[in-house]
């Protein structure tokens, strides 16, 4: 019943993008200069022409710095989420902290980084892991806090342990949870590892769409970024598609 | 003595009066006694108190002539609300109880699980989900998974408050067969009078807050009870002077 509804609601979105799509490619005809505004036509002619480099070299090694990231955030962000649901004191002292690092601006402290690592891959990763775990833990830890006190007291007089209650209540509370998390991260690392890249690297997508700017080539300026979205949201529907699978009984706490 | 209050008293840290005070009383092994009293009048702090989710101020809480605290799983609570865990198939929340105090295999947990489920009315229901249960049937079912406790008392706090007319006398009377089948310890709390009447062979009324005692009304009908019986002269004088009782505290409070 659901999906028929989000089904039916994304046929006016659809039309919409054709249009704005349609409406660029015959304002960027009338202004006639591709190093500024290169039509959607051009940039998928572009992409196409580059795609030996951008496929090959360019989007594993972005792949990559999103992966290592992504992995790295989630490994600290749950680990924190579980602390901070199960120590009161670490939620009191570590909260307020991991609030204030989201109002560091990152881009603008990323090249520190890269004088700290180097133009390597991790430069980009910790611009990653910075943009990604505050999400995962803050989203993850109001999971585990949305539990039932009354599933959990009903637990305790079957005599369950901490850690009982927390594997058959408070996890599985909080896997729907998990998976928007995930679904915010995806496109927030690799967006990250762009930004990365952008600020210095040797390869990427992010350093590649740079490398284009500087010749003026508008339309391979926007080729890799058109590439980064499209796997963003295919990355986004295989996880929805992965917890479609795992949870049928979203809706109904 | 199956459970045996001496001198109980307890007080809410947030609140500046007792709301129960000195506070005895005892049901025997096999008894089915219910406690009715208005809402909000402390008799769910009893079962509270009971099942260890509360500890008293002062006094000793006895169940099978032994001190609750150094018991496990000595009483199933079940609470107003059937509480499923919607992520759980049926069969699996029936083995919740039965997970949690381990110590059998998964064939033995399942045989158990299929014999409640055919016990309680919901055969070929194990695998599924409790969303596509009806209240009834879920009412059922929690019944069965408080029954997997194990416990010889079953602490069942307004089971049937929440259901429609008709499903709530089908499921009294469930109760009632149950109860003559198997002939555990009921402590059953209500505000329904006549449920109250149906199914108890005493009714605990509580006629004030703090609650210091409770007074004994013993219900004059046999077992086993047909509702029809619910007509004679002496047991709707009975349920009129209840229900004066409780009224009576309403307008108190």
């Amino acid at each position: 019943m659901k999906r028929h509804i989000s089904n039916r609601g994304s046929l006016p979105a659809l039309i919409l993008v054709a249009l704005l799509l349609i409406g660029w490619q015959a304002a960027a005809m009338k202004v006639n200069a591709a190093y500024i505004i290169p039509s959607p036509t051009q940039i998928l002619t572009r992409l196409w022409e580059l795609r030996v480099p951008l496929f090959t070299v360019h989007l594993p090694a972005t792949m990559l710095v999103t992966a290592v990231g992504l992995l790295i955030s989630l490994l600290l962000g749950l680990t924190l989420a579980v602390v901070m649901d199960a120590f009161p004191l670490a939620r009191k002292s570590l909260y307020p902290i991991i609030i204030a690092s989201q109002t560091i601006p990152t881009t603008a402290i990323a090249p520190l980084f890269v004088l700290w690592f180097g133009y390597g891959i991790w430069s980009k990763v910790l611009v990653t892991v910075l943009i990604t775990f505050f999400p995962i833990v803050i989203t993850v830890y109001d999971g585990f806090q949305s539990a039932k006190t009354e599933m959990e007291e009903l637990l305790r007089t079957y005599g369950a342990t901490r850690i009982q209650i927390f594997c058959k209540l408070k996890i599985p509370t909080a896997l729907p949870y998990f998976f928007s998390a995930i679904k915010m991260a995806i496109p927030m690392s690799i967006i990250g590892a762009a930004i990365g890249e952008w600020l210095g690297a040797q390869s990427g997508l992010g350093y590649f769409s740079r490398r284009m700017m500087t010749q003026l080539d508008g339309a391979g300026v926007f080729a890799p970024i058109v590439l980064l979205s499209a796997v963003a949201m295919l990355l986004v529907a295989v996880v929805a598609l992965a917890e479609r699978a795992v949870i049928r009984w979203r809706g109904e706490l | 003595m199956m459970l045996e209050l001496r001198g109980v008293t307890y007080r809410y840290p947030s609140e500046d009066f007792d709301t129960l005070q000195n506070l005895s009383f005892s049901v025997k092994e096999g008894e089915f006694v219910s406690i009715i009293g208005v809402s909000g009048c402390g008799k769910s702090t009893i079962f509270r108190l009971i099942n260890r989710l509360l500890s008293p101020g002062a006094g000793e809480i006895l169940v099978g002539g032994h001190p609750v605290e150094r018991q496990k799983q000595y009483c199933g609570y079940m609470p107003q609300r059937d509480l499923l865990f919607p992520w759980r198939t049926v069969g699996e929340n029936l083995r919740l109880p039965l997970e949690i105090r381990g110590g059998l295999s998964r064939s033995e947990m399942r045989a158990r699980v299929e014999g409640m489920l055919a016990e309680v009315g919901l055969p070929g229901c194990a695998g599924k989900y409790p969303g596509e249960l009806s209240g009834g049937m879920r009412q059922r079912a929690a019944f069965g998974r408080t029954a997997l406790t194990g416990s010889k008392l079953l602490l069942l706090d307004e089971p049937f408050s929440a259901l429609d007319f008709l499903t709530r006398v089908s499921m009294q009377e469930w109760l009632l067969g149950q109860w003559q089948r198997h002939r555990q310890t009921v402590l059953f709390i209500t505000h329904d009078v006549e449920e109250a009447i149906f199914l108890s062979g005493r009714i605990l009324v509580v006629d004030s807050t703090p609650i210091r005692r409770l007074t004994e009304v013993p219900v004059p009908l046999p077992y086993p009870r047909e509702r029809a019986m619910l007509s004679r002269p002496e047991i709707a004088a009975l349920r009129e002077r209840l229900l004066d009782s409780l009224r009576k505290q309403v307008k108190e409070g």
